[in-house]
């Protein structure tokens, strides 16, 4: 029960009126992120790194959760009112939650959806406080092969195994570890593909692969596809309070979905999408009214939502204790901890004890301010979607820009960002995953270095990769996890053949 | 040639495998260049050659991608490259101003008005007034405030 005293710890540090209002600002950030289409919270965190460069570390790093949260709760007021989803874990919500609103029943939607998220987001929230020092207390043993075994899993994940096509996501990894490439080694010296480019010999900040790729990117697809045609969002009639109905039949909806989305979205690569989809047909299973499916369910509103809020807790659980990221989001708060020289992982419980556990704890307090923002204000954040396409994208970039040369005021930087952002451009054209790039940037430098320094243990003898089990069985479940998903289309095509 | 090409079925994967072979060669020749060795395990190069390695097999991969025509679906949707250019004149208008020393608020309010221009603004004047003021707070409230260095110009050293 020592992490309940650590938390209790945490909580003093969280009830700090500095970062109080950190939190603060995190959430009403991430809401007003999450409820405007086009940017999500990857993109904003990655836009505020370089902003927060010189503010308190623990304060910022509250701020970027909050941001976090925030988002998983205004995604759905979007998804719900305007049937454009801000970002990807909330496509499923617009499912039955535009039609809800449509029949004008938007204001029950909205609640169960705030209710659903901060019921998921505070049990997942525990199950983080539970689960993170039992990881940590087996994630100290690790060695540098150990963490090389992770870090292929999370690559493998990231890219192959759930993505629509694993040469594309591959693709994409591979992009993102060629720039992890650039800049001096920082074992011997030398300049890695630097091109006798000087400000490439620090190599390439993860800041800006993140802004051109996400927001750069993003805008020019946008503007390319005319996708920004203005769509008026669906007024909410009535009281926003649900009838006993619907507490009857949201409630287990919330309790489903917070299973399903904690363990997946602690798992490498797990993500929001795919608690979402899963908890979306298990409720139309075992709905008592499965007919109301696709005309507005309210089950099909709690569960997605709880299910989505509860992965991005359980998200924090391996980026905590092991330093891996498995979403985007997560891959960017990563590049925010070492902005300020703090390396997640096991030790971080140990160096940084008051500062994780301080975050730990004013995510409970986030989750009580998201459900006051969202339930009462939430014809507040539904104005914010007044603002005229145009002038929100230009200012995205314009913020985009400022943030770049902010951190490294040189035309070199702006110019990667510029490239950065035709890439993400076509990439997003050509159907290429971006958060494998991103996660490649960040991990592909550490796995290496963790190769190196097993190699150097071992005095040169790959072997030791595999006379440990513990990394044999990490390398074995990353070889699986590449081969699986090749296996299994041929499969299906060899299925469709028969027919 | 252009016979040849056309009877590619998934055109883009090809484009692709070629860049794809492209870095996988420019890698290779990078970590060859690399001499210092390390005593013991993997020098600096290895991981290059690692990743010029996975260049050379995704290449591969979307060559035979590309001779695949079920694989292309996502295809066929146009895309408005005026609209695609009217940000590039946004970006290079921004990089210009900096490179050229104009400023940061010269150069944001040139991105700002061009880009609302992309997504089908036509009040050009008044996006440029909009974007101007945007600026020159974003500068008072970063530079000053928060002491961050962002490039100056004659506009902001009045202030």
């Amino acid at each position: 029960m020592d992490s309940l005293l650590y938390l209790f710890h945490g909580f003093s540090t969280a009830i700090e009126p500095a970062n109080l209002i950190y939190a603060a600002v995190g959430v009403i950030i991430g809401t007003a992120v999450g409820v405007l289409p086009g940017i999500g919270p990857a993109l904003t965190v990655a836009l505020l790194l370089p902003v927060t460069f010189k503010l308190d570390p623990g304060g910022s790093i509250i701020m970027f959760a909050g941001i976090y949260y925030g988002g998983m709760y205004g995604g759905s007021t979007t998804a719900i009112l305007l049937n454009t989803p801000g970002e990807s874990a909330s496509v499923v919500t617009a499912l039955e939650g535009n039609k809800m609103a449509r029949s004008g029943r938007g204001g029950p939607a909205l609640a169960t959806a705030a209710i659903g998220s901060f019921v998921a987001a505070l049990i997942a929230t525990i199950g983080l406080a539970l689960l993170a020092p039992i990881l940590v207390k087996i994630a100290v043993r690790f060695g540098p092969w150990d963490y090389f075994g992770l870090m292929l899993i999370a690559f493998v994940t990231v890219s192959a195994t759930f993505g629509s096509s694993p040469l594309r996501g591959l693709t994409s990894l591979a992009f993102g570890l060629w720039l992890g490439l650039m800049g001096i080694d920082q074992l011997t010296g030398q300049a890695r593909l630097t091109f006798g480019v000087p400000e490439l010999l620090d190599g390439v900040e993860v800041t800006t692969l993140a802004v051109g790729l996400f927001a750069i990117g993003e805008a020019l697809f946008v503007a390319s596809r005319h996708l920004y045609k203005p769509e008026k969002p669906i007024p909410v009639k009535g009281s926003v309070w649900m009838t006993k109905e619907d507490w009857g039949r949201s409630w287990k909806p919330w309790l489903r979905g917070t299973i399903i989305g904690f363990p997946i979205g602690a798992l490498p690569a797990g993500g929001a999408e795919i608690p979402t989809f899963l908890s979306y047909n298990i409720e139309r299973k075992l709905s008592r009214k499965p007919e109301e499916f696709g005309t507005g369910a309210i089950e099909g509103v709690a569960g997605p939502e709880a299910a989505n809020n509860a992965s991005a807790a359980g998200t924090l659980v391996p980026l905590l204790t092991l330093g891996l990221p498995t979403s985007a989001t997560a891959a960017v708060m990563l590049a925010g901890f070492q902005q300020y020289n703090i390396q997640p992982g096991p030790l971080l419980f140990v160096q940084h004890a008051d500062l994780v556990w301080g975050l730990v704890a004013s995510l409970f307090i986030a989750n009580v301010m998201l459900l006051v923002l969202n339930l009462p204000l939430v014809g507040l954040w539904v104005r914010l979607l007044a603002i005229p396409l145009p002038w929100l994208y230009a200012g995205i970039l314009v913020f985009a820009s400022m943030g770049t040369v902010a951190a490294n005021p040189s035309v070199v930087e702006l110019l990667l960002l510029v490239a950065f952002g035709a890439v993400g451009f076509l990439m997003r054209k050509f159907d290429y995953p971006i958060a494998p790039a991103v996660v490649g940037l960040i991990l592909g430098p550490l796995a290496d270095s963790a190769l190196r320094r097993s190699l150097q243990m071992s005095l040169g003898d790959p072997m030791i990769l595999l006379q440990h089990p513990s990394s044999a069985v990490m390398i074995a479940v990353a070889v699986i996890a590449l081969v699986a998903p090749f296996v299994f289309r041929g499969l299906s095509r060899f299925q469709q053949d028969e027919d | 040639m252009t016979i040849k090409i056309s009877r590619i079925p998934n055109r883009p994967a090809a484009v692709v495998a070629v860049i794809l072979f492209a870095v996988a060669t420019i890698t290779y020749w990078d970590a060859s260049q690399m001499t210092v060795q390390a005593t013991y395990g993997m020098s600096a190069s290895a991981a290059s050659y690692f990743v010029a390695l996975l260049f050379a097999v995704l290449a591969l991969g979307h060559i035979v991608s590309a001779f695949r025509p079920d694989e292309d679906e996502s295809e066929a949707e146009g895309a408005d490259w005026k609209a695609v250019g009217w940000i590039a004149l946004a970006l290079a208008g921004l990089i210009a101003a900096i490179w050229f020393g104009g400023g940061f608020i010269l150069g944001s309010t040139l991105l700002f008005a061009f880009t609302a221009r992309a997504f089908g603004r036509k009040a050009l004047l008044k996006d440029i007034c909009l974007g101007a003021v945007m600026s020159v707070l974003i500068f008072l409230l970063f530079n000053k405030l928060l002491t961050l260095a962002l490039p100056l110009g004659p506009l902001e050293r009045l202030f």
